[in-house]
This record gives C-alpha cells, structure tokens and sequence, in this order.
C-alpha cells in the first residue's frame, strides 16, 4: 500500500446509485488523503458529486466500492454501532443548518450530548463554552426561528462542535448565506482549525470560499477528482479548463476581458496583450516600469488584482504591451525569467468559448 | 328555566335520566371516544413510525415489509365503516365477549381508526425536515433514538393536528357505531329521536356531540400553538 497517514484516507471510491433503471455514477474512483489540521475545499459545480463524496466520510453514503480510514480506522469494516462512536468524531455542517425547530439554541447544542457521560452541569458549562466560541451566547434561549441564516449556522457550527471532533465537514455550509455573513462563518472555521487544531473539509462552488480559508483544493467534475494540490498552486497554475474557470471567476479577470471585447474598447488598445500570473515575492518588483526603462515597452495596465493567499501574494494582470516588437519579446522574456507565467490574451476570440 | 326545556323539549327532559338517558349516553359517547382514541393512537403512531423508517428514504428501508403495511393500511381504511362494524362481529365477540354496547364498539373503532391514524402520523412525520434526520444520522444517533428525539420531537405539533382531526372523526363513528347497538348519543338520535320522532332528542344530541368536537378542537388548538416556535 502506498504510505499515507491522512487523518482522512478515501481510497478508490465508487458511489453508483440504480433508480428507476438508471445508472448514476456520482463518484468515481477517487482517491483522497487529507491530513490532520488541513483546511481541504472540494469545489465542483452542482452535481460534479462533492456532497455524495463528502458523505462518503461520515458514511452517511455507504460507498459502492473503495476503502474509508479516518483516524486509522476503516469505517467500512465497523458494525452499526461502530459506526455510531466513530460518528461522534465527525462534526457535521449544512447548507441549511438542519436545527431541530422544537429545541432552543441551547437545547440545538445540547443535543448530541444527551448520550455523553458528563454530569448535567458539566454539560451545561460546555455548551455555554461552545456558544461563546461562537459568539451567540445572548442567544442560548431563542428558537432557530428567531435566528439570522449565519446565526444558525453558528448554532450548527457548535452543534457539530460538542463531542469534541477531530473533523468538521461543511456541506455547503455558506452557499445559503450573504456574502459578509460567509466571510464571518469561514472566518470563524478558521479560528477554530487554528485554535482547536480541528481537521476541516470544506464542500463549495464558490472559489472565493476556498481561496479564503483552504490549505489544499481538489477541483471535481462529473464524478471524478480532476485536479488536486496546494491552493497556492491551484489558485497560481490552475491545469485543468474547469480549476480555470473558477480561478477566473474569482480573480474576475473574465469578466474584465469580456467586458474589453464587448465595450468596443478593444478598437483602442494597441500592442499586444498579455496576462501575467505570478506567486510571492515578485509582487513587489515595479515590472510595469521595469520594462519600460529596460525595453522601452510601454505597459498599458487594463487589470491587475492582487490578493494575499496564505500570506502569500497572489497577482493577475493584464496589459497592453506597446513597442518595438522585438523588444516586447524581449519584454516577456525578462517577465519569465522573474518567475512571471505570461500568456497572450486573444482579444478576438468567440463568445463563450 | 325548566319551565323552557318542558315547553320545547319535553321528550330530552323525559329521557334525561335513566339506563338509555342522556347522561348515560354522553358518558357512553365519552368512554368509546377516549379508550378508542388511546389504543388506536398507540397502535396508530407505532404503524404510523413503521410506514416512515422502513419506506424507501427512511431511516431504515425494508421494501418487502414497508410494502405489505402500507397494503394492509390501505385496505383496512377502504372497508367501509358500517360493514367493518358487522364483519368483524365474531372478531369482536372474542375480544370484549360482546358485540353489543359500548364495549362491543370499542373493537371495530379502534380497527376503524387506527389504520386512518398511521396514515395521518406517517404524513406528520414525513414533514419533518430530512435534512434534521440526516444530521442526527451524522452525530451518531441509533434508529430508535432518531424515532424519539427527532421525529416525534420535531413532528409534535403536526402529530397532535393529527390527533385532534382523528379524534373528531372518531366521534362521528361512534355515532354510527351507536346506531348499530353501541349506545351513546349516536344511539340517542337515531333510535330515540329520529325513530320516535321525538326531533328534539336528535337536535339535543347533535348539539352535545358539536360540544365535545369544539372542546376537542380547542385542546388540540392551543396544544399546537404552545409547541410550535
């Protein structure tokens, strides 16, 4: 076997489901290891199999085929009420909070620890404890009903909280909620990965909840696990067309070029146009100057974004290149050389290609 | 006072007391009701919870026998009442000793309405949020625990809907199983007021048996209320 010590290791995974005749493979043959105190995002459009994969986990989806081990233990080998225990050490959090309505906040948190052997006040310090960690002590008495979308989602993240897992799962966990109040709840995922030193695997469609909180990104489509690695290099050096879209979807670098092609703008850019990716330190090397004292290239900046992953910076910009052709090549070639990835951008190119 | 009920209801005032009065018949409409609406409660929610967890999406699907009870639900709520009170006779003979009276109607109410409830709590139950169920999948809870912390938690106030629809529906047969010989105010409108045309007998029951509905109704009411957030 090969050497792997993932807190989380799904081998060969199949999941097919039969109904009404139908075929569905909605996993397949995936492999997974996810490492104690990773912050792992699955991304995948709707039906790509995130959830059934995610569910995978906790068993809550018996796989077709393949092998689970979470925490050394093969969960596909334990009895129904093996399952059970190993359950405990797996939070769980969803799209839409699934509190139980008859019970206060309170009652939510208190919930799975009905089974626990702690003492009634041990448990009533302890779910005072976890509504602190997530700021809604004032609230303990309210009903879900009474809550915001990201107060219940507080509510669910303490909940899942309360055997003291090693693992939390988000199921989509802020696809339901504002922009500000996902920022908050992956905020706070966050914290408690660093405070509690809490594995965390994250299921979204959106690249901006990954790049967000995330160490490590798998990218899924129809079933299958296309692309895998550190965010960094996802985000930097996206290979897969589908790990691109979401890239550019989230450094908007798409909507600025179809806007440039749509706006008629494009009839007053002269030179050549180019994208320029690039990771860390070069950030701070003045590039657009540079080339113009170096080459006489005149760099006309159409966008540029930069954002900080990690603590590390991330940019993306596009220019319009003016000069002496030979110089421009050379331009690019002084832009490689600085670990600068630039790639022609293709004004003309068809609608939705 | 009296002077009003002798002038316009002479024959409820000559039957107010007595073995067939209706003191007797109320206490008799009251005592089929409540221990019919115990036991086909009981046996109601424990097929009701059966239909849910063994159906396909539950909790623990068992297609073979999810199939064969949700037949034999069907077929029991599709017998007619008033035959269901006759054909079961020997059946009911056997249980309570007797087919006539109060006693005798128990059997065939409880048959009659139990099917009829563990269809309404399957539907109670079915409403609660599968997303709730799946979470207490995740947080390690057994089948028995998600039937009595989440289902009848969660589902409570649509059980108790439930309940109080079936209870008046309930009345309404044990007026027709008092009719047939199982006393009661059905028995007082049909053999007394309406055979011996003695009308006020058949209004005064009806506005009895419309009293005990309302106070059914109200129960039901303000119980939901109080639960529901």
């Amino acid at each position: 076997m090969v050497e792997k010590n993932g807190i989380i290791q799904l081998e060969n995974i199949d999941v097919t489901f039969h109904s009404e005749g139908k075929t569905v493979e909605a996993v397949k043959d995936i492999s997974l290891n996810i490492n104690k105190g990773d912050i792992f995002g699955v991304i995948g459009y709707s039906g790509a199999g995130k959830s059934t994969l995610v569910r995978v986990i906790n068993l809550l989806q018996k796989p077709t085929s393949g092998t689970v081990i979470v925490n050394n233990q093969n969960l596909t080998k334990l009895s129904a009420k093996e399952l059970r225990v190993a359950r405990k050490n797996i939070g769980m959090i969803f799209q839409h909070f699934n509190l139980m309505n008859s019970l206060t906040v309170f009652g939510n948190v208190d919930f799975p620890l009905r089974d626990s052997k702690l003492s009634k006040k041990e448990r009533k310090e302890k779910v005072e404890h976890l509504l602190d960690l997530v700021g809604l002590s004032d609230r303990a008495n309210n009903y879900p009903s009474q809550l915001s979308g990201g107060q219940k989602q507080r509510v669910g993240i303490a909940r899942a909280l309360a055997n003291d897992p090693e693992i939390l799962i988000s199921d989509e966990a802020t696809s339901a909620l504002d922009p500000k109040t996902t920022t908050e709840i992956l905020t706070l995922l966050g914290r408690l990965n660093k405070e509690l030193g809490i594995t965390v695997v994250i299921i979204t469609h959106e690249m901006d909840a990954i790049k967000q909180v995330c160490n490590r990104v798998a990218v899924m489509e129809s079933g299958k696990l296309i692309e895998e690695g550190d965010l960094l290099t996802i985000f930097g050096s996206p290979k897969q067309k589908l790990t691109k879209d979401f890239v550019n979807t989230s450094t908007q670098v798409k909507q600025v070029l179809d806007e440039i092609k749509e706006s008629g703008l494009i009839n007053s850019i002269s030179g050549r146009v180019v994208e320029l990716n690039y990771i860390g330190n070069v950030t701070n090397e003045p590039l657009v100057v540079g080339i113009y004292k170096r080459f006489n290239v005149e760099a006309n900046i159409l966008f540029s974004n930069i954002e900080r992953l990690q603590g590390t910076t991330v940019g993306i910009m596009i220019l319009a290149l003016k000069g002496d052709d030979d110089k421009v090549v050379e331009a690019i070639k002084y832009l490689n050389d600085l670990n600068v990835n630039v790639k022609e951008v293709n004004l003309e190119e068809s609608e939705g290609e | 006072m009296s002077h009003f009920f002798n002038t316009y209801f002479p024959n409820v005032v000559a039957n107010w007391y007595g073995d067939n009065g209706f003191v007797t018949s109320i206490w008799q409409t009251l005592y089929m009701t409540v221990i019919s609406a115990i036991f086909a409660g009981v046996i109601g929610i424990i097929l009701g919870i059966l239909l849910v967890t063994t159906a396909q999406d539950g909790i623990t699907p068992h297609k073979a026998f999810y199939e064969t009870l949700d037949k034999l639900v069907n077929l029991f709520r599709s017998i007619p009442f008033v035959i269901l009170l006759a054909v079961i006779g020997p059946f009911t003979k056997l249980v309570v000793g007797q087919t006539i009276g109060p006693k005798g109607a128990l059997v065939p109410l409880i048959i009659g309405t139990a099917p009829f409830f563990a269809r309404q709590v399957q539907l109670a139950l079915v409403e609660v949020d599968k997303g709730v169920i799946e979470a207490a999948e995740a947080m390690g809870l057994s089948p028995m625990q998600i039937i009595f912390r989440v289902y009848l938690k969660e589902g409570l106030p649509e059980l108790i809907r439930s309940g109080t629809l079936t209870t008046i529906s309930l009345i309404g047969l044990t007026a027709m199983a008092g009719a047939v010989g199982g006393g009661g105010l059905g028995n007082m409108a049909i053999s007394v007021g309406y055979q011996r045309f003695e009308n006020d007998v058949t209004f005064v029951s009806m506005i009895f048996i419309l009293i005990l509905v309302f106070i059914i109704q109200g129960i039901g009411d303000f119980a939901v209320k109080k639960l529901e957030h």
